[in-house]
């Protein structure tokens, strides 16, 4: 069996455009005032065709809208995608496909358009039910219509995923506590709680690099809102299945597990990564980020926006490890072990079996409860012997 | 040559912002040796360092051409000197090259530590003083007060003092007038065989190095083969010349006079200052009195922060050395900083003046060791030791007893501060000799021990005292104590870039003081960390550096792999910036922070 198997096949279509741009985001989104979707639409069915021909044959088990805001795309253009994949690959019997939607009242008015042309999941930008800290996230919505949203996808689509951002300035353990609870209320099964990260090139990295950011938590209370996060998910039946993804189990999201199972994926878009195997060989690519160019380049030459590089076996065992000890579930030695073409240091897995942050069980190894925050320093102790050789 | 009575030559003394530099750039200014366009503000100063820290390093000399009031021509000769006890060696030299010196005294302040000391050297050197009182235009100038100031704390006669201001140019000609006619002509016989004092020298990129000299008696010209009396070397003047500031070439120098030549000497180490300059075949027959090698009394390691740069420091140090006879350096090897040099210096001022210029003027970042003395360790064979780095501290059972450097320090300050002071010199097992008012100002004068005095003293003294008071030293003499050398360990392991000698009852506090600090300045690992100080094998005081308890990445999806990887990769190379002591990495700054200490 080829190891993608493992996981399966998926597709990332990435819509790069928002009404504005957050100031802790890194993400590759721009705001441009015109937007011409049907030529969008074209760059995309383009770009369909060519890696259906490179992948014929195989069955289709998640696509995800992601962004960017691809709640800004209309629902034809939406269409227009799913059509062509539908005439590409065979989809999964029980076949995911996620937009990403911001709650605003706009958006919400295209969930039924959405859901018409196949989406069957959607995943809300929530972020704080806080009307300041949305502010000062550079949120345009209010908490009133993040509640309608999710009342509105509910009842529009099978699953629906939440996002909240935690250890935002100022916020205390007991406000955390009290805002998690409100969104576990909503009743989705499925909730992606994320640490609030200052990324170099942000707003948020630029002014935190002038101390204009205060009241970040110290590392000792985000630690405690992370472990307050696993207790209160896990005794409310959506325990940690991932680092930050909470779901009721069997609404895991299967698109991103395709990634932490190191299954297949093409990606498609602006700045898009995708990693596809090929008679054998792994292959990463990586498209154009700026959108002009990528919606140029692809329209006169498909696949031309995008560079290609096959991985060694070194990296793909690394990134099997990165991705997998991010799950619950683990990673496997002798997968691993069939990647690299040898075992991954046994010194190194001792040390972390030794310091508690691992725990091994057979052919499985998994974080324990104070490893998972620590995962980092993990894969540097488990890889130091080959890092610098990648 | 120039006749003996028409020649002045003098420096002056004062206290660091009070004005030298800037009267210094007023005479040169006021009669026309520097053309207008030429002046930069303290012209004399020429190292960077100096010129930010307004102080002076080197001695420096300018020739000035006056035509007094009586309508005589005058050449004065102006040694500008180092005005900081580091240097006191060659402050003497140079007062012992003039006849004369200015006391220049701020009027709103009054008499300072440092003033007083080279003012002692210029009366031990026979000088007649003027004293002016400068700074005459301020507010809170106070003229009288600072007048009886002088005549209490010196007791010199300053009721002819000359009220000036540097700064607007007020009072400037009296100071020129009372040079020629307050202050002595030099004396000496221009048939007599040649005797120099070599008073300065340093290397010139273009000439080579090149000598300061003070003629004393006979006549020195272009050509002559002379002799250096104590090292016994001789050399052939290629150049001679006076400043004014800059070179200016003269066929000969005479009694009285004071110039600058070369002679192809390659290294100023070849030079000594207070060395006796002769002819080689009609020497003279006694070399001056009171030379003295240079003897470092501070000392520490210096190590590059990349270790690729080790070859680029040699290289800095040994350029210098060319310039600065003063310091020492020989190689040395730390398990913590790996290779650098252990470096031997006048005072700590000495030591922070060269390495910001290796850092500066070579571009290299350095970690610099906390600053040792020489301890004297008599052996139980009777063998006595010197021990320049506490690295080095052989087993207590071979050593009988420890001496260390004392030294009498003299610290004037405001009495508001005494309390703060007293308690300062007796935390740092100081003992009091003297305690003299002059006003509202105290003069303290205590026996300390040297060690003590290079562990951040400056620093608390300043912050104690808002920078109110004055501080000068000198070395008295070596002493027997209770001198134990302190380990540092972390994560059991020890640190040898961070151990120290201290004295045994003050051991618990340094140490604690010292494990707490690392505990802030040492990151969090995956484990946690000990952190022990220990005399021998006995730990006398610990901190423990808890666990760090989060670092995930909390959003990975397909696109950040690529990312990810790198991050991974950053931090790895990040750590090259660290030094690893068994599994435990050390950031460069938790050195330099760690010898940063209060109290």
């Amino acid at each position: 069996m080829e190891d993608w198997r493992h996981a399966g096949f998926g597709l990332y279509i990435h819509w790069p455009f928002c009404q504005s741009k957050c100031p802790y985001c890194d993400f590759n989104s721009h705001v441009a005032a015109r937007i011409d979707q049907s030529r969008w639409l074209q760059a995309f069915q383009h770009e369909i065709d060519r890696i259906g021909a490179l992948t014929e044959g195989r069955i289709l088990n998640t696509v995800f809208f992601g962004g960017g805001t691809p709640s800004l795309m209309e629902a034809a253009t939406v269409q227009g995608i799913l059509d062509r994949i539908r005439a590409t690959w065979t989809l999964a019997n029980d076949v995911e496909i996620t937009l990403e939607a911001n709650p605003g009242s706009v958006e919400a008015g295209r969930f039924d358009a959405y859901a018409k042309a196949g989406v069957n999941r959607v995943s809300l930008g929530i972020q704080s039910l806080d009307p300041d800290d949305l502010r000062r996230l550079g949120r345009m919505h209010t908490v009133d219509e993040a509640a309608r949203a999710i009342a509105i996808a509910q009842s529009t689509f099978d699953r629906v995923s939440i996002d909240l951002i935690f250890a935002r300035q100022n916020q205390t353990l007991s406000a955390w506590r009290d805002e998690l609870n409100c969104a576990l209320d909503f009743g989705t099964s499925h909730l992606s709680l994320y640490q609030l990260t200052i990324e170099d090139g942000t707003v948020f990295g630029k002014m935190h690099a002038k101390n204009l950011l205060k009241g970040l938590p110290e590392e000792d209370l985000a630690a405690d809102m992370f472990e307050l996060t696993q207790e209160i998910t896990r005794a409310a039946g959506l325990p940690a299945y991932e680092v930050s993804n909470h779901a009721r189990p069997g609404d895991e999201s299967r698109h991103n597990l395709i990634y932490w199972r190191m299954g297949d994926y093409a990606g498609i878009g602006p700045g898009a990564h995708g990693r596809l195997t090929l008679d054998s060989a792994r292959f990463a690519t990586e498209a154009e980020r700026q959108p002009t160019p990528w919606l140029d380049q692809t329209l006169t030459h498909p696949g031309s926006a995008e560079r290609v590089e096959r991985l060694t076996p070194e990296e793909r065992a690394a990134e099997y490890l990165m991705f997998a000890l991010r799950l619950k579930e683990g990673a496997s030695l002798s997968r691993f072990q069939a990647l690299r073409g040898s075992p991954l240091s046994a010194a190194g897995l001792a040390e972390m079996i030794d310091l508690g942050f691992l725990h091994q069980d057979g052919d499985r190894i998994r974080t324990t409860e104070t490893g998972v925050m620590m995962l980092n320093g993990i894969l540097r102790a488990l890889l130091a012997d080959r890092l610098s050789a990648g | 040559m120039i006749s003996l009575d028409r020649i002045r030559n003098f420096s002056i003394v004062a206290h660091i912002d009070h004005g030298k530099s800037t009267l210094a750039d007023r005479l040169i200014q006021s009669t026309g040796t520097v053309a207008e366009r030429d002046m930069q503000a303290q012209l004399l100063d020429s190292m960077d360092i100096e010129r930010e820290r307004g102080i002076t390093i080197k001695a420096n000399t300018v020739r000035i051409d006056y035509v007094a009031r009586d309508g005589q021509a005058y050449v004065l000769n102006l040694i500008d000197t180092p005005g900081h006890v580091d240097f006191a060696y060659e402050v003497s030299r140079s007062m012992r090259a003039v006849e004369g010196s200015l006391l220049v005294v701020d009027a709103s302040q009054g008499v300072e530590a440092q003033t007083l000391a080279n003012v002692y050297q210029a009366l031990d050197a026979g000088h007649e003083i003027v004293p002016v009182l400068n700074k005459i235009d301020l507010p809170a100038a106070d003229p009288e007060r600072v007048k009886q100031n002088i005549e209490d704390v010196i007791g010199l006669d300053a009721s002819d003092a000359i009220p000036i201001s540097a700064k607007t140019g007020l009072g400037i000609p009296d100071v020129l007038e009372a040079i020629v006619h307050r202050l002595p002509p030099p004396k000496g016989d221009p048939n007599a065989p040649l005797k120099a004092m070599l008073v300065d020298s340093w290397y010139d990129a273009y000439l080579g190095v090149v000598v300061m000299i003070r003629i004393i008696d006979g006549v020195v010209r272009k050509g002559d083969r002379i002799k250096m009396m104590q090292t016994g070397a001789v050399y052939g003047i290629d150049k001679l010349a006076v400043l004014k500031p800059q070179m200016q070439d003269i066929p000969e120098l005479g009694p009285g006079e004071i110039g600058v030549f070369t002679a192809s000497i390659k290294q100023v180490r070849d030079t000594r200052v207070g060395d006796t300059i002769t002819h080689e075949k009609k020497p003279c027959d006694q070399p001056l009195p009171g030379f003295k090698p240079s003897v470092p009394v501070v000392f520490c390691g210096l190590f590059p922060v990349d270790a690729n740069d080790f070859e680029a420091l040699r290289d800095a140090i040994e350029k210098l050395a060319l310039n600065d006879a003063s310091f020492t350096y020989e190689m040395e090897t730390s398990a913590a900083l790996g290779f650098g040099f252990r470096m031997g210096f006048l005072g700590l001022l000495h030591l922070e003046v060269v390495r910001d210029r290796l850092e500066r003027e070579y571009d290299l970042d350095l970690i610099t060791t906390a600053p040792s003395v020489v301890f004297k360790l008599h052996m139980k064979d009777g063998e006595v030791r010197d021990l320049h780095n506490p690295a080095d501290m052989p087993d207590l059972t071979y050593v009988d007893h420890i001496e260390e450097p004392r030294i009498k320090a003299t610290i004037m300050v405001p009495d508001d501060y005494l309390g703060d002071i007293l308690k300062l010199c007796q935390d740092r097992r100081g003992i009091q000799l003297n305690l003299t008012y002059a006003g509202n100002r105290a003069m303290v004068e205590y026996d300390l021990p040297l060690a003590e005095v290079v562990f951040d003293f400056y620093d608390r003294l300043k912050s104690v005292t808002k920078g109110y008071a004055s501080f000068d030293y000198q070395i008295s003499e070596y002493r027997e104590d209770n001198l134990v050398k302190m380990s540092i360990l972390v994560n059991e392991e020890p640190v040898d870039a961070l151990s120290m000698m201290v004295h045994r009852d003050r051991a618990e506090a340094r140490g604690r003081a010292m494990v707490e600090k690392l505990k802030d300045l040492i990151p969090r690992h995956m484990f946690k960390i000990p952190i022990q100080a220990a005399i021998g094998g006995r730990v006398i005081a610990r901190e423990t550096l808890s666990a760090m308890r989060k670092d995930v990445t909390a959003k990975c999806y397909g696109g950040d792999a690529t990312r990810k990887k790198k991050l991974l990769e950053k931090q790895k190379a990040g750590k090259k910036k660290m030094r690893q002591f068994g599994k435990v990495e050390i950031p460069q700054e938790a050195f330099i922070a760690a010898l940063k200490m209060d109290g």
